[in-house]
């Protein structure tokens, strides 16, 4: 194949054969009055793929303007032909102004031109323009039809610029027809006119912006009337070579569009000599062919055939396969039966060579169970659970299409629709991811797609599927909660067990509902006033940490970090389920556990050793009080002036008398006790990207993943190395602290290190008060996208409580009370607030607003 | 203050937040309880056809309810509300051989808008934008009145622009701000109308700010003549629009989709004010003015509106209920779209170069 592979791409195909002029067929059916034949035509141009329909009514004996009106309204009641705009198409201005007070669509006029002056030029496209029309601007002035490529240029330079800046008609509603004039005709003068057009077209499309340009292309075989398949064969090259030269609409006979690459290589290259003026005896030469192919009759196909019907039978299965040829179907494969030892041998042989040769075509390799597009969400950063999704369903012999992290809607949407994906994954760790893949699953509703919509990913879940974004989409949508889970899933979905999957998961998802909504409506809350009563009053006796103001740790030596890290979480992010050590001695999953982890060892002291990425963290104490829910930090010691406010949450769930409703304002000391708050922002991820880039180039998808999580890892160990750092010297609370791996990973310690964003303050937007405190992005480098995730990734933040009875908690659902209170006090509106904590609302805030 | 410096205000302040449009006149005025004299009044007491039923007549023989009902809807917050002129076109009020006073009825129509309005900005100087009305009449363009014979016209396009320059003319003298195409359910009707607007201010020399909204019958999303929301939209966008939109037939919840396409497409602000839910079997309308609330939260919430009101079945509660739900919301960000041929029949096709 040559690099025509798909000339018709973005082309636009009008539609000719409702043009009496063009097609006597079509003129008799007017002139007969036979209208419903005529729609029959016009109806068979749409069927072919015609994107605009041509309707032209210039005859002697027709009433132009009468039979434009009859024809376009009753086209108006035809919704199979209607569905595309037209192109009013006359001579005469009377009848396209006529045939424009019949359409309600967005037509294209053909045309106007600077034939009679500018006067009436600019007054028509004035018309045009108030008709709402695009028009057809012809390369013709008032020295007559345009000619050589220069005066074509000149003609529509001087048009674009009357149109556009006398009369502000937008350029994007301008296309120019610089004329295809009829070639191989014997004068010598018109054996330019096809390089003429191919030249003009050139300079318009390159000077004049947004403009298009057409042409009437049968014209330019007129010499060869009678001879179809010499015209057909020049209309294709003809395309091919003002396609590449910028033309991209054309009026042309929507049933019958032949690819230059179909074209038998001898007539072809005659055709070309005589377009592109190649040689003196261009036209005797094509005259000589021509009566050859003529003589062929209607077997122009059969003398094309022949060709391909002379070779091996496995070659011809395959080209029946790829052009889509079924009349010798039976019979060749038939006959590739016999030659086989075994009936599979043909499929697996001959049959799938040319599918394999089809599936090369549309730019797939191989075998291919399905396409389907990956992507992490808007907002979100984090791809190790996407990506071991993404290898596993790859190793299943489907195509992923992977658009990586923070991937907008619209280029998820966008690329399902291009590649024609069979599902679209979702995935996603922050919460905010949530509500983007809510709005993704909204927007695949709106647009009308139907495709599988799979969602996946740490913070998401079954009832959250069911309850919110199920409802939203009418095509199935699926949570997958594990990589092992995908494959069987997307199995079903793709194959046969699909209605009973989707069946089977609406059922499910009803379930949910109901479940989700009878445990709304119970759990009892407490008023927000009640609850503060409830508060934990503790008694405060601060230790001042041994600095005040910040602390930056450029460049962390990495091995300090390792035995620091917490490994139970990385065989999570692979979905082996299993507390380490023991998961490594685990009957089901010991032996995965145990080479993970023999590998990734290998690659930790690697990336240790040879300093992959760089650890950058801060760490900050501020003098700190107490007021209400909230946290003021102060300037300094003498806590008058205040330097920021943390805002905190408080548990509302009614646990009895006698039990607190825990808010991390309680563990702080109130006005007159001099406390203090500290706060953290570590990264293990500078320049983790990089190296997901490097494995991924080399095809090595495990290497990526495991470096990501071996990073992912790092930050942690990082927080929890910084933290001990913090208890035992900076802040020194507990000086002489002494504990083991276990106890520290079982959190033994005293004091907290909770982040924004989880359980006891799950609003994100106070990690930007938190950043903005430890000048975080200036002295690590670290950022916060717009839903508030960390960047790199391999992050980590939080504040420091050192009180010790400070406790990790959970805030739990919250009421109306509490978020209009928040709201308030972090001067939002109570719509801000509840788009923030949504995930935590007890009450659906849009039943709650209807009362 | 001049139409100009109130239309820039009203356009700046439209940047800021989401407005307010007033809501039906219809089920405001069936709240009089009128009877037949109201609508012939003493002028038309031996008209050879019966009134009744024909609101817009109100505006010359009840000018005190229309007054009372305009003044309803901008104490309840709407700063645009629109004339009582929805059907006064030569085609319409043909019906009630009214075609004589069709010029009349939009000239003291929008007076009387203007009037109230004048009234409200007077006490806080804020500007009310009067959005002369103009309704789909009773003929269409594209459709036939005959399913036997499709090709049917019963008025032609000539006939139908120059019935809708003859109520734009009158609109422009009594002092509408804006012009309000509205319920469209025949795009061509509606070409119609842009055509005799244009004839308009080519005459008088102004050129009022044009609002287009279409009408998308029921859930197949699909206006009446048949055409998707973006080939509506692609067929009304050479007027340059001031806002387009959506009204009417449906309730909020089944607009949502149609809005939600509207608002992707759409490079000027866009407006929505749908029915108070769909007809009941009883005749009225399921969505109270709490629940009708808890949609227009979300579409400002999700940025598909710069301006709501509400069509048949709303009242001036719904539109203090809409006033909340709106308030403080950012509007819809007007989307930058590349430049393309755009064109439609019933379905848009947007050129790829």
């Amino acid at each position: 194949m040559t690099n025509t592979a798909n000339p018709f791409a973005n082309f636009v195909i009008v539609g000719e054969r409702t043009n009496v002029t063009g097609s006597a067929k079509f003129r008799k059916l007017i002139e007969a009055d036979d209208y419903a034949g005529a729609l029959a035509v016009a109806r068979q141009q749409v069927e072919s793929g015609a994107n605009v329909l041509d309707v032209n009514m210039d005859a002697a004996l027709i009433d132009g303007p009468a039979a434009m009106r009859r024809f376009l309204n009753l086209i108006a009641s035809e919704p199979d032909i209607a569905k595309i705009p037209l192109m009013i198409d006359s001579s005469k201005w009377e009848v396209i102004e006529a045939g424009l007070k019949c359409a309600q669509g967005k037509s294209i006029v053909n045309s106007i031109s600077l034939k009679e002056g500018e006067e009436k030029f600019l007054a028509e496209a004035r018309r045009v323009r108030r008709y709402g029309a695009a028009t057809v601007v012809m390369a013709f002035d008032e020295k007559g039809q345009a000619d050589t490529a220069q005066r074509k240029y000149e003609v529509c330079d001087r048009a674009y610029h009357l149109l556009t800046e006398k009369i502000g008609f937008p350029p994007e509603d301008i296309i120019f027809d610089p004329n295809i004039f009829a070639v191989a005709t014997g004068i010598e003068e018109h054996a330019d006119y096809a390089l003429a057009f191919f030249e003009a077209t050139r300079r318009i499309r390159e000077s004049l912006p947004h403009v298009h340009v057409s042409g009437g292309v049968s014209n330019v075989s007129f010499s060869f009337r009678g001879n179809e398949p010499v015209r057909e064969a020049m209309h294709a090259v003809f395309l091919y070579h003002a396609i590449r030269a910028g033309m991209d609409m054309g009026i042309v006979n929507a049933g019958s569009l032949t690819l230059y690459d179909d074209v038998e290589p001898e007539l072809r290259e005659r055709v070309e000599d005589v377009l592109l003026n190649r040689r003196a005896d261009a036209t005797e030469r094509l005259l000589e062919i021509a009566e050859r192919v003529k003589g062929g009759g209607k077997k122009k196909d059969e003398a094309r055939d022949l060709s391909w019907r002379q070779k091996h039978v496995n070659d011809r299965l395959s080209h029946a396969l790829v052009h889509g040829i079924n009349e010798f179907i039976v019979k060749d494969t038939e006959e590739a039966r016999l030659r086989a030892e075994r009936p599979l041998h043909v499929i697996e042989g001959p049959l799938m060579d040319g599918m394999s040769v089809v599936g090369d075509l549309f730019g797939a390799a191989g075998k291919s169970n399905g396409k389907i597009v990956m992507a992490t969400v808007k907002g979100d950063v984090h791809d190790i659970g996407k990506n071991i999704v993404g290898v596993v369903l790859q190793c299943n012999g489907y195509e992923i299409d992977d658009l990586g992290v923070m991937a907008p809607c619209d280029k998820i949407l966008d690329r399902a629709v291009e590649i024609g994906a069979d599902a679209i994954g979702l995935s996603g760790l922050i919460t905010p991811s949530l509500d983007e893949m809510v709005f993704v699953a909204g927007e695949m509703q709106r647009r009308g797609m139907k495709l599988p919509l799979l969602i996946g990913g740490a913070t998401t879940s079954r009832t959250h599927t069911a309850v919110k974004i199920a409802p939203l989409y009418s095509g199935p949508t699926i949570y997958v909660n594990d990589a092992s889970r995908a494959v069987p899933v997307v199995q079903k979905l793709l194959g046969k067990e699909r209605d009973a999957l989707v069946n089977e998961t609406k059922a499910d998802q009803l379930s949910a509902r109901e479940q989700y909504l009878a445990g709304q409506d119970k759990r009892p809350r407490l008023p927000i006033a009640k609850a503060r009563e409830r508060a934990l009053k503790l008694a405060f006796k601060p230790v001042k940490p041994s600095f005040l103001g910040l602390r930056s740790f450029d460049d962390y030596p990495l091995d300090l970090l390792v035995p620091y890290i917490d490994w139970t979480p990385f065989f999570a992010s692979w979905d082996l389920v299993g507390r380490y050590p023991s998961i490594l001695e685990d009957d089901i999953v010991g032996e995965a556990a145990r080479n993970l982890y023999h590998d990734a060892q290998a690659m930790l002291v690697q990336l240790v050793a040879e300093k992959w990425v760089k650890a950058s963290g801060v760490v900050g104490f501020w003098p700190a009080n107490a007021q209400g829910d909230d946290i003021v930090l102060w300037r300094d010691e003498t806590c008058t002036t205040e330097r920021a406010r943390l805002h905190t949450l408080r548990q509302q769930m009614d646990k009895g008398d006698g039990k607190s409703n825990l808010a991390l304002a309680d563990f702080v000391g109130p006005k007159g006790v001099a406390d203090y708050v500290g706060g953290f922002a570590v990264t293990a991820g500078l320049g983790e990207e990089d190296i997901a880039i490097r494995f991924k180039r080399a095809n090595d998808d495990y290497s990526a993943i495991m470096a990501q999580a071996l990073c992912d890892r790092l930050a942690e160990a990082f927080a929890e190395a910084m933290h001990a750092k913090v208890r035992r010297e900076l802040w020194g609370y507990t000086p002489s602290e002494q504990l083991s791996y276990a106890e520290l990973i079982e959190e033994k310690y005293s004091g907290i290190r909770p982040a924004p964003g989880y359980p006891a303050q799950p609003d994100h937007t106070e990690k930007t008060t938190l950043f903005d405190l430890l000048e975080a992005r200036e002295r690590t480098g670290m950022e916060l996208t717009e839903s508030l995730a960390m960047t790199p990734p391999s992050s980590v933040s939080g504040l420091y409580f050192a009180h010790p009875e400070a406790e990790y908690f959970g805030v739990g659902r919250i009421d109306r009370d509490q978020v209009e209170d928040y709201a308030r006090r972090k001067q939002w509106d109570t719509a801000t607030a509840e788009r923030w904590l949504s995930p935590i609302l007890s009450y659906d805030p849009a039943l709650a607003k209807a009362g | 203050m001049t139409r100009e410096e109130r239309i820039a205000a009203i356009t700046r302040d439209m940047q800021k937040r989401i407005l307010i449009l007033d809501g039906s006149m219809g089920a405001y005025l069936q709240g009089f309880g009128l009877t037949s004299n109201d609508f012939h009044g003493e002028r038309f007491v031996e008209h050879p056809m019966s009134l009744k039923g024909d609101s817009d007549v109100l505006v010359l023989t009840r000018p005190d309810i229309v007054t009372k009902v305009h003044e309803g809807y901008l104490a309840a917050g709407a700063e645009i509300i629109s004339t009582n002129t929805f059907t006064a076109t030569p085609v319409s009020q043909a019906e009630y051989a009214l075609e004589e006073v069709v010029y009349e009825i939009n000239v003291d129509g929008a007076r009387l808008a203007r009037e109230a309005c004048d009234k409200f900005e007077a006490r806080d100087g804020k500007p009310r934008l009067v959005a002369g009305s103009v309704g789909p009449t009773t003929k269409l363009l594209s459709m036939s009145p005959d399913v036997g014979d499709p090709g049917r016209r019963d008025i032609d396009f000539d006939a139908m622009a120059k019935g809708y320059n003859e109520q734009i003319r009158g609109l422009i003298e009594g002092g509408a701000d804006v012009l309000l195409i509205e319920t469209i359910t025949d795009t061509l009707n509606a070409k119609a109308a842009l055509w005799g607007a244009w004839e308009a201010f080519d005459k008088f020399g102004v050129e009022l700010p044009l609002w287009i909204s279409g009408t998308i019958t029921d859930r197949s999303g699909r206006t009446l003549s048949g055409q998707t929301v973006e080939a509506f939209y692609n067929s009304v966008r050479h007027a340059k629009p001031w806002a387009v939109g959506l009204n009417c037939a449906l309730g909020p919840t089944d607009m949502r989709a149609f809005l939600a396409d509207l608002s992707r497409v759409a490079e000027c602000p866009v407006s929505a004010y749908p029915n108070a839910g769909l007809p009941n079997a009883m005749g009225g309308y399921d969505e109270t003015a709490c629940s009708m609330e808890t949609h227009y939260a979300e579409w400002a919430k999700a940025g598909l509106v710069n301006i709501v009101g509400g069509c048949c079945g709303t009242t001036p509660e719904h539109m203090e209920h809409m006033k909340h739900a709106v308030e403080g919301v950012k509007p819809r960000a007007i989307p930058e779209r590349d430049t393309h041929l755009r064109l439609a029949g019933l379905e848009p096709f947007n050129a790829a170069a």
